[in-house]
Parts: C-alpha cells; sequence; structure tokens
C-alpha cells in the first residue's frame, strides 16, 4: 500500500514521528494523480506549489506543528477560491478567473499546515449529480461494475473530490453540498461525507449556488478523519453573516462509538415504491448495527417528505438565477466576442449564453420564472412555506426524543455516465430525493459506506442529526463503520 | 403547464441569457417539464403558514459601520477582461 493509501491519522501519526515526510507523502499524491489521470477527478494542479507546500509543512513537524493536518494532501473542489489559483467552478464563464483572496475554510486548512494539492472537478456550478455537466472531461467513478468496463459516475456534484478520494490521489478533500452533493458521491465511492449544520462552515470566499442551502464539508475515507477535518474547516467567521457562533467542539476527541441509549428514527416516507432490494438491505443492515450497539430504533413520520424535491427545484434555481447574475462579462470570467456596435444587453446575453452549460442555463432560466412577477406567489413564496413545515416535520420528530435518523444515501447505486439523459433533469433530480430534505432543515448528515451490492458497487448509510450535533452524528457513523469494517478499495484499472 | 414559446423567449430575456430560437422549442418543453413537477406543492395546505427565511433561529448581526478594507483597485481589476485605464469597460450605453 502506497503512502497515499493512509488513513489522515495514521498518516498524521507517521509525520509526527518523524518516519515519513510531508514532501514523500505529497509526492506519493502527485504520482497517484499522475497515474490517474483518466479520472479526470483534478481539474488544476501545480506539483511546485505542492512541493513548496510540503517543504514548508515539514519544518513545521520539526518545529513542533501539533495539528493533525499538518503536512497532509488534500484536494480542494473548484469552488472554493483559492489565492492565486484558478477557480472555474467547472463553468466557461469563469474561464481565466484567478482569485486574490482565500475562502475562509481554505485558509483554515492552510493555517493548520496542510497541503492544497489542487482543484477537484465538479458539475458546473455544483449544479448536477454526475459530474458530467463540467467544462471539463466528466469525471469517471474509480469504481466499475463487476465484469464491465463502462464508465460510471462518481456521483455529483462534487465529483471530483468524492472519486479523488476513492482512489486514494489525497487523504481528504473539500467539497460543498446543496442538495446532497457531498453525501450522493460519497455512497457512489465507498467514502465518507459529512455535510455540516447550515452556518457550522463560513460560506465566504466559496463560489455561491444556493446560499441559503449551500454548506462546505469533508470528504475521507473514515468517519475518524472527517472529525479530523471538520474540527478545522468549522467555525465562527465574522465575514459570513449566517455563520454560527458557537464553539466548536474537538470532534476527534470526542469519538467513542457508544450509541448506547441513544434514538434513532426510521422515516416511514423514504420507503420508495420500486427502491432496490439491496438498498433496503442495508437499511435493515444499518437499524440492526445501532440496535446492537444499543441504541433503540423507532418508527417516525415526516410527512412533507414528497414535497422535499419540487420545493428544492424552485428554491435552489430562484437562489442560483439572483447568485449568478453576478456573471455579466464585465467583471471578471469570460466576456463573449462582439463588433463594436454591440448594446450591452445583447453583450451580457451572449457572454451568458455562451459562458454558462445546459444545466445552468436551465436552472437559472427555471429561477428567473418563478421569480417573476405573476408568479412569485404561486411558486417561491409557497415553496418557502412549505420548507417551514419541512423543517417542521424534523423539530418535532427531534423533540419527541429522536437523537439521530437513518435513511440510504440514495435511491440507487452509481448508474452509468450517459445514462440519464439531459432531455430528463427530472430523473436526475430524483438521486437527492434522500439528501435535499436535510438541506431544505438545515441538519447536519453523514454518509458512510455500508457495503457493495451484487455488481461490486458501494453503497451509503445516511445518518441525519439535529443541528449542530455533528460529534453525535459521527459516534453514530463510527459505530455502524466499525460493525461493517468496509475496507474495499476499487480494483485498479487505471 | 406547457410555456408558450413566447413565454420561453421572454423568461431568456430576463434571465440575459441568449438562446436561438431554433433552441426555444427544447428550452420551452424542458422548463414546462420541470414546471409540471412542481405542481405537486398545490397539493400542500399553507395557510398560516409562514415562508422561511432563516433555517437556523439567528439574527442578522450588526458591525461597527466602518472601513475594513478598500485601496486594491488593481487587484480588483485584475480578472476584469476588458479593463481599461483603470476602469471596468462595458458597451457604450448612453448616446
Amino acid at each position: 500500500m502506497g503512502l497515499s493509501a493512509l488513513t489522515i491519522s495514521e498518516a498524521s501519526t507517521l509525520l509526527d514521528k518523524g518516519e515519513i515526510t510531508s514532501v514523500e507523502l505529497s509526492q506519493a499524491c502527485l504520482n497517484e494523480i499522475e497515474a490517474a489521470r483518466e479520472l479526470n477527478a483534478f481539474s488544476w494542479l501545480d506539483p511546485d506549489l505542492v512541493m513548496e507546500q510540503a517543504k514548508s509543512a515539514d519544518k513545521q513537524l520539526s518545529n513542533g506543528n501539533t495539528s493533525s493536518l499538518c503536512g497532509i494532501p488534500i484536494g480542494i473542489k473548484d469552488l472554493f477560491c483559492v489565492k492565486g489559483s484558478p477557480t472555474q467552478a467547472a463553468s466557461k464563464i469563469l474561464e481565466g478567473f484567478k482569485p486574490e483572496y482565500e475562502s475562509t475554510v481554505t485558509q483554515k486548512l492552510k493555517d493548520a499546515g496542510s497541503v492544497f494539492l489542487g482543484k477537484l472537478n465538479m458539475d458546473e456550478f455544483a449544479m448536477g449529480s454526475s459530474t458530467e455537466h463540467t467544462v471539463y472531461n466528466p469525471v469517471i467513478s474509480p469504481w466499475r461494475s463487476k465484469g464491465s468496463e463502462n464508465p460510471l459516475t462518481a456521483g455529483g456534484s462534487s465529483g471530483g473530490s468524492a472519486a479523488a478520494v476513492a482512489a486514494d490521489l489525497c487523504l481528504g478533500a473539500l467539497g460543498t453540498d446543496t442538495g446532497g452533493s457531498i453525501r450522493q458521491p460519497a455512497a457512489f465511492t465507498g467514502v465518507v461525507g459529512l455535510k455540516p449544520t447550515y452556518g457550522r462552515c463560513s460560506r465566504w470566499g466559496i463560489v455561491a449556488f444556493a446560499s441559503s442551502l449551500d454548506q462546505a464539508g469533508p470528504f475521507a475515507r473514515s468517519v475518524e478523519d472527517i472529525a479530523l477535518l471538520l474540527e478545522v474547516i468549522a467555525g465562527y467567521d465574522p465575514k459570513d453573516s449566517t455563520s454560527y457562533k458557537g464553539e466548536v467542539p474537538q470532534y476527534s476527541k470526542c469519538l467513542t462509538s457508544d450509541v448506547r441509549g441513544k434514538k434513532i428514527g426510521i422515516p416511514k416516507e423514504y420507503r420508495l415504491d420500486g427502491m432496490p432490494g439491496e438498498i433496503e438491505k442495508i437499511w435493515e443492515e444499518g437499524k440492526a448495527i445501532l440496535k446492537d450497539a444499543g441504541a433503540t430504533i423507532v418508527d417516525i413520520s415526516l410527512p412533507h417528505t414528497k414535497f422535499a424535491l419540487p420545493t428544492y427545484y424552485v428554491i435552489a434555481p430562484a437562489e442560483a438565477s439572483s447568485n449568478l447574475a453576478r456573471y455579466d462579462g464585465v467583471r471578471y470570467g469570460y466576456r463573449a466576442a462582439l463588433d463594436s456596435n454591440t448594446n450591452i444587453v445583447d453583450m451580457y446575453k451572449r457572454t451568458r449564453g455562451e459562458g454558462f452549460g445546459a444545466e445552468v442555463k436551465r436552472r437559472v432560466m427555471i429561477g428567473t420564472y418563478v421569480l417573476s412577477q405573476g408568479f412569485y406567489e404561486a411558486y417561491y413564496l409557497r415553496a418557502q412555506k412549505i420548507r417551514t413545515l419541512i423543517k417542521k416535520d424534523f423539530e418535532d420528530v427531534f423533540n419527541g426524543g429522536v437523537d439521530a435518523i437513518l435513511t440510504p444515501t440514495t435511491p440507487s447505486p452509481a448508474f452509468a455516465l450517459g445514462e440519464i439523459s439531459d432531455d430528463d433533469p427530472i430523473k436526475m433530480y430524483l438521486n437527492d430525493v434522500f439528501t435535499v430534505t436535510v438541506n431544505l432543515a438545515g441538519l447536519p448528515g453523514i454518509s458512510v459506506p455500508a457495503r457493495l451490492d451484487s455488481k461490486g458497487l458501494p453503497l451509503g448509510l445516511q445518518l441525519i442529526g439535529r443541528p449542530w450535533e455533528e460529534g453525535d452524528l459521527m459516534n453514530l457513523a463510527q459505530s455502524i463503520e466499525s460493525n461493517v469494517q468496509f475496507n474495499h478499495k476499487p480494483k485498479r484499472w487505471w | 403547464m406547457g410555456l408558450s414559446l413566447d413565454e420561453a423567449r421572454n423568461v431568456a430575456h430576463l434571465a440575459r441569457i441568449h438562446v436561438e430560437e431554433s433552441e426555444l422549442p427544447d428550452i420551452a418543453n424542458e422548463l414546462s417539464v420541470i414546471l409540471d413537477f412542481m405542481e405537486q406543492l398545490n397539493e400542500v395546505d399553507i395557510e398560516g403558514v409562514e415562508p422561511m427565511t432563516s433555517v437556523t433561529p439567528m439574527k442578522l448581526r450588526l458591525r461597527k459601520d466602518k472601513v475594513t478594507t478598500g485601496g486594491e483597485k488593481d487587484l480588483i481589476l485584475s480578472n476584469a477582461p476588458l479593463p481599461e485605464q483603470g476602469f471596468f469597460s462595458v458597451p457604450k450605453v448612453v448616446e
């Protein structure tokens, strides 16, 4: 096993003891990334910059930097502004954009001494569930169905982050989750992914998609690593007016796997007609594991669940149409080439028509429509009211003493690239059916690998927690993790 | 609910996105499918329900009204596609 396949906690121990250096570890990752170009997981990287940071981390380690992330190579989704590095949100409209500032969460990672490996591929502006809607080439999952060479999706929108962690190209990665964009790709690739409570991590310096739903979060190969990453990236930031002022616990110190006495809710509305038997099976297994570990399993109801997807597909595009209004060809990024007689409105339209991909245009237009005069109340205001009801469903359950909710992460295993056609957006949206509710209610959610299905593809279980209770949630997730012992890796074909 | 070609053209204009006339039927179609999907929301009784304005119960904080940054013209213009003489540039907007 190469160094890049270590977990963060393993690598951190070896770095602290001086048994390996960050230069060796980072070089191992660079070699793996080079060998895995076919996966299209990374969209940009600069090996010199990586080595410079690794050398600096080694110096910090010898000077006694005790952060568990010091010297650890981490990949960053292309949605985060990293000073001086191209940041394109996988869109043509941000071609050539190099931010002059750093996002708060990536700054925190740098301050801890971690090594920024490069930018990770994604769906354009985080809109998608397959990382096919990207200005770069689509991400190809390191996983393949048994006996098949058909390329599969790594999920989306943070597909590059998931593929990179699953294929051992980096030790951890950052993604963002607006409707499931961390948890769904984590489930598809057999890694752990956490979406924190809305407000737990600063959104400052992250390219905005839907501001009331967006949240940054980590990908890693163990729950403990997720805790190590979260305790660094979480925290109050005066630059984000919605960031949470409460204290950030040292999550890695509270992981005990002790879940005795916890009450776990099983929502009946998540049992979908036509759900594959294997999804049903992992759900049952998850329940049994938590029950054996001493938790109580109770049936619950979240009555507005079925309205979550249509609510999301009003609210998210509405916010996106407003956030993406800034891409006008004037201040940054792409501008259409035009003759000198073109008026300003045509300049905007041409720039946006050429700069945005099909799915982004679709969502901006839907968002514009639901916010336009005469339709605002029928769509947007109604959706905001239903969002209140969806959140109340969760509040009622938590007030009834439930500590966390267990569901499958996705309604199916990973699908083939190109399998869900562009003419059927709703089919793609259905991928998020178990995850969007969590964003609408602002709750924390985590996906942990459960098992491989009969075709050899990973399936994930999702745990949904109370607001700000990420620690409790990771504890439950670790209980599942240590029972399942999911130590499958994709068989290397690249 | 089907979107007419005129409605699709208008929404593209409002969104400031150029679309070719030949693309309009497909766009109208795709948007109609999504709007149809949203029709389910009409089944919900929303009488007396407050629209959500903040997903976490927090008050928007106020800060001191003081200048914290500024004087960074070159940095700000460094990403502009066509800066001119220290300004952003746009096509002529007044005759």
